[in-house]
Protein backbone atom coordinates (compact mmCIF):
# COMPACT_ATOMS: atom_id res chain seq x y z
CA UNK A 1 0.00 0.00 0.00
CA UNK A 2 1.30 3.39 -1.01
CA UNK A 3 2.94 5.25 1.59
CA UNK A 4 1.69 8.83 2.71
CA UNK A 5 3.21 12.39 2.91
CA UNK A 6 3.07 13.89 5.97
CA UNK A 7 4.36 17.29 7.02
CA UNK A 8 3.98 19.01 10.26
CA UNK A 9 5.73 21.06 12.84
CA UNK A 10 7.76 19.07 15.77
CA UNK A 11 8.49 20.92 18.49
CA UNK A 12 9.06 24.15 16.34
CA UNK A 13 10.90 22.39 13.75
CA UNK A 14 9.23 21.45 10.60
CA UNK A 15 9.25 17.52 9.69
CA UNK A 16 8.39 15.82 6.12
CA UNK A 17 7.84 11.68 6.88
CA UNK A 18 6.11 8.95 4.88
CA UNK A 19 3.38 7.13 6.93
CA UNK A 20 1.32 3.57 6.31
CA UNK A 21 -2.23 4.06 6.43
CA UNK A 22 -3.80 4.11 9.93
CA UNK A 23 -0.46 5.34 11.63
CA UNK A 24 -0.78 6.55 14.66
CA UNK A 25 1.00 9.64 15.74
CA UNK A 26 3.15 7.66 18.50
CA UNK A 27 4.46 5.48 15.92
CA UNK A 28 5.09 8.10 13.52
CA UNK A 29 6.87 10.58 16.43
CA UNK A 30 8.73 7.55 17.98
CA UNK A 31 9.98 5.40 15.16
CA UNK A 32 9.89 7.47 11.76
CA UNK A 33 11.36 10.99 13.53
CA UNK A 34 12.67 9.49 16.90
CA UNK A 35 11.57 11.63 19.78
CA UNK A 36 11.51 8.78 22.22
CA UNK A 37 9.88 11.01 25.07
CA UNK A 38 6.37 9.83 24.27
CA UNK A 39 5.73 6.48 25.56
CA UNK A 40 3.29 3.85 24.62
CA UNK A 41 1.49 2.53 27.34
CA UNK A 42 -2.04 1.09 26.70
CA UNK A 43 -2.93 2.16 23.18
CA UNK A 44 -6.19 3.05 24.05
CA UNK A 45 -6.32 6.24 26.06
CA UNK A 46 -6.26 4.74 29.62
CA UNK A 47 -3.11 5.93 30.72
CA UNK A 48 -1.71 8.90 29.29
CA UNK A 49 2.15 8.27 28.86
CA UNK A 50 1.55 9.46 25.37
CA UNK A 51 0.24 12.45 26.21
CA UNK A 52 1.53 15.44 23.51
CA UNK A 53 0.08 19.38 22.83
CA UNK A 54 -1.61 19.46 18.81
CA UNK A 55 -1.34 23.48 18.97
CA UNK A 56 -1.40 23.94 22.62
CA UNK A 57 -4.30 21.23 23.51
CA UNK A 58 -3.37 17.77 25.24
CA UNK A 59 -3.87 14.86 23.00
CA UNK A 60 -3.09 11.05 23.00
CA UNK A 61 -0.95 10.69 20.51
CA UNK A 62 -1.58 7.04 20.44
CA UNK A 63 -5.41 7.43 19.83
CA UNK A 64 -4.53 10.25 16.69
CA UNK A 65 -4.69 9.29 13.41
CA UNK A 66 -0.66 11.02 12.13
CA UNK A 67 -2.38 12.20 9.06
CA UNK A 68 -4.94 14.14 10.72
CA UNK A 69 -1.72 16.39 12.21
CA UNK A 70 -0.86 17.34 8.77
CA UNK A 71 0.18 21.38 8.69
CA UNK A 72 -0.60 21.38 13.11
CA UNK A 73 2.09 21.93 15.78
CA UNK A 74 3.03 18.76 17.71
CA UNK A 75 5.10 19.92 21.12
CA UNK A 76 6.48 16.96 23.24
CA UNK A 77 8.82 16.74 26.00
CA UNK A 78 11.62 16.52 23.76
CA UNK A 79 10.88 20.58 23.19
CA UNK A 80 10.57 21.32 26.79
CA UNK A 81 14.05 22.21 28.14
CA UNK A 82 14.83 25.35 26.91
CA UNK A 83 18.57 24.57 25.76
CA UNK A 84 20.58 23.56 28.58
CA UNK A 85 18.56 24.05 30.91
CA UNK A 86 15.48 22.38 32.42
CA UNK A 87 12.11 23.69 32.19
CA UNK A 88 10.68 25.03 35.43
CA UNK A 89 8.15 21.85 35.64
CA UNK A 90 11.20 19.23 34.77
CA UNK A 91 12.84 21.08 37.61
CA UNK A 92 9.78 20.98 39.78
CA UNK A 93 9.60 17.32 39.26
CA UNK A 94 13.14 16.41 40.09
CA UNK A 95 13.06 18.69 43.39
CA UNK A 96 9.80 17.01 44.49
CA UNK A 97 10.79 13.60 43.77
CA UNK A 98 7.70 13.62 41.56
CA UNK A 99 9.25 10.20 39.22
CA UNK A 100 10.38 6.88 40.38
CA UNK A 101 10.38 4.52 36.88
CA UNK A 102 9.24 7.77 34.87
CA UNK A 103 7.40 6.00 32.58
CA UNK A 104 4.92 8.20 33.35
CA UNK A 105 6.22 11.14 33.82
CA UNK A 106 6.57 12.77 29.99
CA UNK A 107 2.72 12.74 29.58
CA UNK A 108 2.34 13.82 33.64
CA UNK A 109 4.69 17.08 32.64
CA UNK A 110 2.94 17.30 29.27
CA UNK A 111 -0.55 17.38 30.84
CA UNK A 112 0.60 19.49 33.46
CA UNK A 113 1.90 21.98 30.85
CA UNK A 114 -1.33 22.24 29.23
CA UNK A 115 -2.99 23.67 32.23
CA UNK A 116 0.02 25.89 32.95
CA UNK A 117 -0.13 27.49 29.94
CA UNK A 118 -4.13 28.16 30.32
CA UNK A 119 -3.76 28.62 34.02
CA UNK A 120 -0.54 29.90 35.94
CA UNK A 121 -1.45 29.47 39.26
CA UNK A 122 -4.16 26.27 39.53
CA UNK A 123 -5.54 25.49 42.75
CA UNK A 124 -4.87 21.34 43.53
CA UNK A 125 -8.27 20.23 42.74
CA UNK A 126 -7.54 22.11 39.43
CA UNK A 127 -4.34 20.04 39.37
CA UNK A 128 -5.62 17.14 40.30
CA UNK A 129 -8.06 17.23 37.32
CA UNK A 130 -5.63 17.68 34.90
CA UNK A 131 -3.66 14.79 35.40
CA UNK A 132 -6.86 12.53 36.15
CA UNK A 133 -5.84 11.28 32.52
CA UNK A 134 -2.41 10.23 33.39
CA UNK A 135 -1.71 7.07 35.16
CA UNK A 136 1.55 6.45 37.87
CA UNK A 137 1.60 3.01 38.81
CA UNK A 138 5.25 3.70 41.61
CA UNK A 139 5.40 7.48 43.11
CA UNK A 140 2.26 8.10 44.06
CA UNK A 141 0.70 11.48 42.81
CA UNK A 142 0.98 13.40 46.03
CA UNK A 143 4.74 14.48 45.12
CA UNK A 144 4.02 15.17 41.18
CA UNK A 145 0.97 17.30 42.04
CA UNK A 146 3.26 18.84 44.45
CA UNK A 147 5.64 19.82 41.90
CA UNK A 148 2.99 21.05 39.65
CA UNK A 149 2.00 23.68 42.65
CA UNK A 150 5.52 24.35 43.03
CA UNK A 151 6.36 25.19 39.84
CA UNK A 152 3.20 27.12 39.51
CA UNK A 153 4.06 28.76 42.82
CA UNK A 154 7.58 29.95 41.19
CA UNK A 155 9.19 28.36 43.75
CA UNK A 156 11.58 26.70 41.68
CA UNK A 157 14.23 28.33 39.44
CA UNK A 158 14.70 27.39 35.66
CA UNK B 1 -2.13 -4.00 8.83
CA UNK B 2 -2.85 -1.02 7.09
CA UNK B 3 -6.03 0.71 6.54
CA UNK B 4 -6.66 3.04 3.88
CA UNK B 5 -7.69 6.25 5.07
CA UNK B 6 -10.54 8.46 3.01
CA UNK B 7 -10.79 12.09 3.81
CA UNK B 8 -14.06 13.91 2.92
CA UNK B 9 -14.72 17.87 2.59
CA UNK B 10 -18.46 17.25 2.65
CA UNK B 11 -20.22 15.24 5.09
CA UNK B 12 -22.78 13.71 2.60
CA UNK B 13 -19.23 11.90 0.13
CA UNK B 14 -18.09 10.81 3.80
CA UNK B 15 -21.39 8.70 4.26
CA UNK B 16 -21.36 8.05 1.06
CA UNK B 17 -18.22 6.48 1.35
CA UNK B 18 -19.02 5.03 4.61
CA UNK B 19 -22.59 3.47 3.68
CA UNK B 20 -20.72 1.77 0.45
CA UNK B 21 -18.76 -0.87 2.18
CA UNK B 22 -19.22 -2.87 5.40
CA UNK B 23 -15.47 -2.63 6.66
CA UNK B 24 -15.31 1.55 6.39
CA UNK B 25 -14.96 3.16 10.12
CA UNK B 26 -15.70 6.62 10.60
CA UNK B 27 -13.06 8.20 12.34
CA UNK B 28 -14.62 11.31 14.94
CA UNK B 29 -12.05 12.09 17.94
CA UNK B 30 -10.11 8.79 17.76
CA UNK B 31 -11.06 7.28 21.34
CA UNK B 32 -12.42 4.75 19.81
CA UNK B 33 -11.73 3.96 16.15
CA UNK B 34 -7.76 4.73 16.67
CA UNK B 35 -8.36 2.09 19.91
CA UNK B 36 -9.64 -0.36 17.98
CA UNK B 37 -6.61 -0.09 15.13
CA UNK B 38 -4.35 -0.41 17.96
CA UNK B 39 -5.58 -3.71 19.10
CA UNK B 40 -5.57 -5.10 15.75
CA UNK B 41 -9.55 -4.64 14.88
CA UNK B 42 -9.09 -6.66 10.90
CA UNK B 43 -12.65 -5.83 10.91
CA UNK B 44 -11.66 -2.36 9.74
CA UNK B 45 -9.80 -1.56 6.53
CA UNK B 46 -11.29 1.72 5.34
CA UNK B 47 -10.93 4.62 7.93
CA UNK B 48 -13.40 7.69 6.54
CA UNK B 49 -12.79 11.35 7.77
CA UNK B 50 -14.82 14.18 7.09
CA UNK B 51 -13.72 17.79 7.60
CA UNK B 52 -17.23 19.53 7.21
CA UNK B 53 -17.45 22.34 9.11
CA UNK B 54 -21.01 21.33 9.81
CA UNK B 55 -20.19 18.24 12.26
CA UNK B 56 -18.51 20.65 14.68
CA UNK B 57 -21.21 23.42 14.89
CA UNK B 58 -22.81 23.61 18.45
CA UNK B 59 -26.04 25.87 18.58
CA UNK B 60 -27.15 26.31 21.76
CA UNK B 61 -28.85 29.75 21.60
CA UNK B 62 -32.51 29.19 21.76
CA UNK B 63 -34.27 26.47 23.77
CA UNK B 64 -33.51 23.27 21.78
CA UNK B 65 -29.80 22.88 21.21
CA UNK B 66 -28.22 21.04 18.49
CA UNK B 67 -24.56 19.56 18.68
CA UNK B 68 -22.71 18.28 15.99
CA UNK B 69 -21.58 15.12 15.48
CA UNK B 70 -17.74 16.11 15.74
CA UNK B 71 -18.24 18.58 18.84
CA UNK B 72 -15.89 17.58 21.43
CA UNK B 73 -16.58 17.20 25.50
CA UNK B 74 -14.04 19.97 25.61
CA UNK B 75 -15.78 22.25 23.47
CA UNK B 76 -19.27 21.44 25.48
CA UNK B 77 -17.73 22.27 28.95
CA UNK B 78 -16.53 25.71 27.30
CA UNK B 79 -19.87 26.81 26.20
CA UNK B 80 -22.10 29.15 28.95
CA UNK B 81 -25.30 28.10 27.24
CA UNK B 82 -24.77 24.25 27.89
CA UNK B 83 -24.29 24.16 31.71
CA UNK B 84 -27.05 21.64 32.17
CA UNK B 85 -24.59 19.13 30.28
CA UNK B 86 -21.66 20.11 31.50
CA UNK B 87 -22.07 17.07 34.07
CA UNK B 88 -22.08 14.03 31.68
CA UNK B 89 -19.10 15.80 29.66
CA UNK B 90 -17.04 16.81 32.69
CA UNK B 91 -17.56 13.17 33.76
CA UNK B 92 -15.83 11.21 30.31
CA UNK B 93 -12.44 10.40 30.81
CA UNK B 94 -9.29 13.19 31.34
CA UNK B 95 -8.70 16.42 29.28
CA UNK B 96 -6.99 15.22 26.91
CA UNK B 97 -9.75 12.14 26.10
CA UNK B 98 -12.62 15.74 26.48
CA UNK B 99 -10.50 17.16 24.05
CA UNK B 100 -10.30 14.26 21.23
CA UNK B 101 -14.06 12.50 22.15
CA UNK B 102 -17.26 13.51 20.58
CA UNK B 103 -20.53 13.94 21.23
CA UNK B 104 -21.34 11.44 18.26
CA UNK B 105 -19.00 8.69 18.93
CA UNK B 106 -20.14 8.60 22.51
CA UNK B 107 -23.22 7.29 20.57
CA UNK B 108 -21.24 4.19 19.54
CA UNK B 109 -19.22 3.74 23.04
CA UNK B 110 -19.95 0.49 24.81
CA UNK B 111 -20.54 -0.02 28.53
CA UNK B 112 -18.39 0.63 30.49
CA UNK B 113 -18.48 4.42 28.24
CA UNK B 114 -21.19 6.46 26.82
CA UNK B 115 -21.86 8.29 29.74
CA UNK B 116 -22.68 11.60 27.73
CA UNK B 117 -25.51 9.40 25.57
CA UNK B 118 -27.07 8.22 28.81
CA UNK B 119 -27.54 12.12 29.24
CA UNK B 120 -28.94 12.44 25.91
CA UNK B 121 -31.28 9.43 26.68
CA UNK B 122 -32.79 11.09 29.33
CA UNK B 123 -33.40 14.21 27.87
CA UNK B 124 -35.10 12.36 24.53
CA UNK B 125 -32.38 13.64 22.22
CA UNK B 126 -32.96 13.57 18.12
CA UNK B 127 -30.17 11.93 16.44
CA UNK B 128 -29.41 13.00 12.82
CA UNK B 129 -27.95 10.54 10.92
CA UNK B 130 -26.91 10.23 6.78
CA UNK B 131 -27.04 7.24 5.27
CA UNK B 132 -26.98 5.08 1.84
CA UNK B 133 -30.85 6.19 2.12
CA UNK B 134 -30.59 10.05 2.64
CA UNK B 135 -30.55 12.39 5.95
CA UNK B 136 -33.27 11.51 8.44
CA UNK B 137 -33.67 12.33 11.96
CA UNK B 138 -34.05 9.27 14.40
CA UNK B 139 -35.36 9.50 18.11
CA UNK B 140 -31.89 8.62 20.22
CA UNK B 141 -33.80 5.15 21.77
CA UNK B 142 -34.17 4.65 18.13
CA UNK B 143 -31.09 4.96 17.46
CA UNK B 144 -29.51 3.10 20.25
CA UNK B 145 -31.70 -0.61 19.79
CA UNK B 146 -30.20 -0.73 16.36
CA UNK B 147 -26.72 0.61 16.77
CA UNK B 148 -25.10 -2.43 15.84
CA UNK B 149 -26.27 -1.84 12.37
CA UNK B 150 -25.80 2.08 12.85
CA UNK B 151 -21.94 1.84 11.80
CA UNK B 152 -22.61 2.46 8.25
CA UNK B 153 -24.65 6.03 8.83
CA UNK B 154 -22.60 9.07 9.94
CA UNK B 155 -24.30 11.03 12.62
CA UNK B 156 -24.32 14.40 11.56
CA UNK B 157 -25.65 16.35 14.90
CA UNK B 158 -28.26 15.43 17.94
CA UNK B 159 -30.50 17.84 19.39
CA UNK B 160 -32.69 18.28 22.60
CA UNK B 161 -34.98 20.06 24.24
CA UNK B 162 -33.00 22.59 27.01
CA UNK B 163 -34.86 21.30 30.61
CA UNK B 164 -36.73 24.05 31.78
CA UNK B 165 -34.51 24.27 35.14
CA UNK B 166 -31.30 22.51 37.01
CA UNK B 167 -33.84 21.04 39.28
CA UNK B 168 -35.49 19.15 36.29
CA UNK B 169 -32.24 17.48 35.29
CA UNK B 170 -30.03 15.65 36.79
CA UNK B 171 -27.09 13.03 36.40
CA UNK B 172 -24.81 11.45 38.35
CA UNK B 173 -21.67 8.31 37.87
CA UNK B 174 -20.74 6.40 39.70
CA UNK B 175 -17.15 5.40 38.99
CA UNK B 176 -14.29 3.50 41.27
CA UNK B 177 -11.76 6.44 40.69
CA UNK B 178 -12.65 9.95 40.85
CA UNK B 179 -12.27 11.98 39.00
CA UNK B 180 -11.61 10.09 36.40
CA UNK B 181 -12.99 6.39 35.54
CA UNK B 182 -15.12 3.93 33.90
CA UNK B 183 -18.88 3.54 34.77
CA UNK B 184 -20.07 1.40 37.12
CA UNK B 185 -23.61 2.55 36.41
CA UNK B 186 -24.39 6.49 34.96
CA UNK B 187 -27.68 7.51 35.89
CA UNK B 188 -29.79 10.55 34.37
CA UNK B 189 -33.35 11.71 34.94
CA UNK B 190 -35.10 14.05 33.21
CA UNK B 191 -38.25 15.29 35.32
CA UNK B 192 -40.43 18.29 33.84
CA UNK B 193 -43.09 18.97 36.46
CA UNK B 194 -46.13 20.32 35.80
CA UNK B 195 -48.47 21.89 38.47
CA UNK B 196 -45.90 20.73 41.08
CA UNK B 197 -46.40 17.19 40.06
CA UNK B 198 -44.11 15.05 36.84
CA UNK B 199 -45.12 15.14 33.51
CA UNK B 200 -43.18 13.30 31.09
CA UNK B 201 -40.30 11.75 33.52
CA UNK B 202 -37.50 9.95 31.41
CA UNK B 203 -34.85 8.35 33.27
CA UNK B 204 -31.84 6.71 31.60
CA UNK B 205 -29.51 4.08 32.54
CA UNK B 206 -25.75 3.01 31.31
CA UNK B 207 -23.90 -0.23 31.96
CA UNK B 208 -27.11 -1.85 33.03
CA UNK B 209 -28.16 -3.53 30.12
CA UNK B 210 -25.88 -3.72 26.12
CA UNK B 211 -26.87 -0.23 25.28
CA UNK B 212 -27.72 2.88 27.61
CA UNK B 213 -31.48 1.86 28.22
CA UNK B 214 -34.50 3.61 29.88
CA UNK B 215 -35.69 2.29 33.30
CA UNK B 216 -39.23 2.30 32.20
CA UNK B 217 -41.14 0.97 35.69
CA UNK B 218 -38.67 3.92 37.47
CA UNK B 219 -40.22 6.28 35.09
CA UNK B 220 -44.09 4.61 36.03
CA UNK B 221 -43.56 5.80 39.42
CA UNK B 222 -42.75 9.00 39.28
CA UNK B 223 -45.32 10.16 36.60
CA UNK B 224 -47.91 12.17 37.49
CA UNK B 225 -46.69 12.44 41.44
CA UNK B 226 -44.67 15.05 42.93
CA UNK B 227 -41.41 14.14 44.18
CA UNK B 228 -41.91 12.90 47.87
CA UNK B 229 -40.00 10.43 49.45
CA UNK B 230 -42.70 7.74 49.16
CA UNK B 231 -42.47 8.72 44.90
CA UNK B 232 -38.95 8.18 45.67
CA UNK B 233 -38.86 5.03 47.11
CA UNK B 234 -41.25 3.56 44.62
CA UNK B 235 -38.67 4.68 41.75
CA UNK B 236 -35.65 3.09 43.57
CA UNK B 237 -37.73 -0.08 44.27
CA UNK B 238 -38.51 -0.31 40.63
CA UNK B 239 -34.87 0.47 38.87
CA UNK B 240 -33.87 -2.89 38.11
CA UNK B 241 -36.82 -3.96 35.97
CA UNK B 242 -35.75 -4.62 32.03
CA UNK B 243 -31.75 -4.09 33.25
CA UNK B 244 -29.46 -7.35 32.37
CA UNK B 245 -26.25 -5.73 33.27
CA UNK B 246 -22.89 -7.55 32.83
CA UNK B 247 -19.98 -8.91 34.95
CA UNK B 248 -17.27 -6.37 33.89
CA UNK B 249 -13.29 -5.65 36.21
CA UNK B 250 -15.18 -2.60 37.45
CA UNK B 251 -18.62 -4.14 39.20
CA UNK B 252 -20.39 -7.75 38.81
CA UNK B 253 -23.89 -7.84 37.57
CA UNK B 254 -25.36 -8.50 40.95
CA UNK B 255 -23.63 -5.13 42.14
CA UNK B 256 -25.10 -3.37 40.10
CA UNK B 257 -28.53 -4.45 40.36
CA UNK B 258 -28.15 -4.01 44.08
CA UNK B 259 -26.92 -0.42 44.00
CA UNK B 260 -28.65 1.15 40.88
CA UNK B 261 -32.23 1.80 43.22
CA UNK B 262 -29.74 3.45 46.01
CA UNK B 263 -28.69 5.40 43.43
CA UNK B 264 -31.59 6.78 41.83
CA UNK B 265 -33.05 7.15 45.37
CA UNK B 266 -30.22 9.21 46.07
CA UNK B 267 -30.24 11.23 42.59
CA UNK B 268 -34.16 11.96 43.30
CA UNK B 269 -33.55 13.17 46.58
CA UNK B 270 -31.00 15.58 45.04
CA UNK B 271 -28.23 13.85 48.35
CA UNK B 272 -24.52 14.45 46.85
Amino acid sequence: MAKIPLQFRHNGRDVAIFVDGGTNLLVALRELIGDMTPKFGCGQGGCGTCSVLIDGELHLSCLTLAETVAGRSIETLDGMKQGPNLHPLQRAFADNFAAQCGYCTPGMLMAAKALLDRNPSPSRDEVVEAISGNICRCTGYEPIINAILAAAGGRVSA
Amino acid sequence: MAVTVKTFVSASEAAGALSSDRTARYLGGGTLVMRALNEGDVSISIVVRAQDQALTRIDASGPRITLGAGVTFARVLAERDLAFLHAPARSIGGPAVRNMGTVGGNLFALSPYGDFTVALLALDATVAVQGGFGARDIPIEEFLQARERQTGTLVLSVSCTRPANTESFRYRKIARIKPKGGSVITLAAHLPLSGGRIAGARIALGSMAPTQIRARAAERALEGRSLDAATIAAAASAATEGTSPSDNALGSAWYRREIVGVHLRRLLSGQE
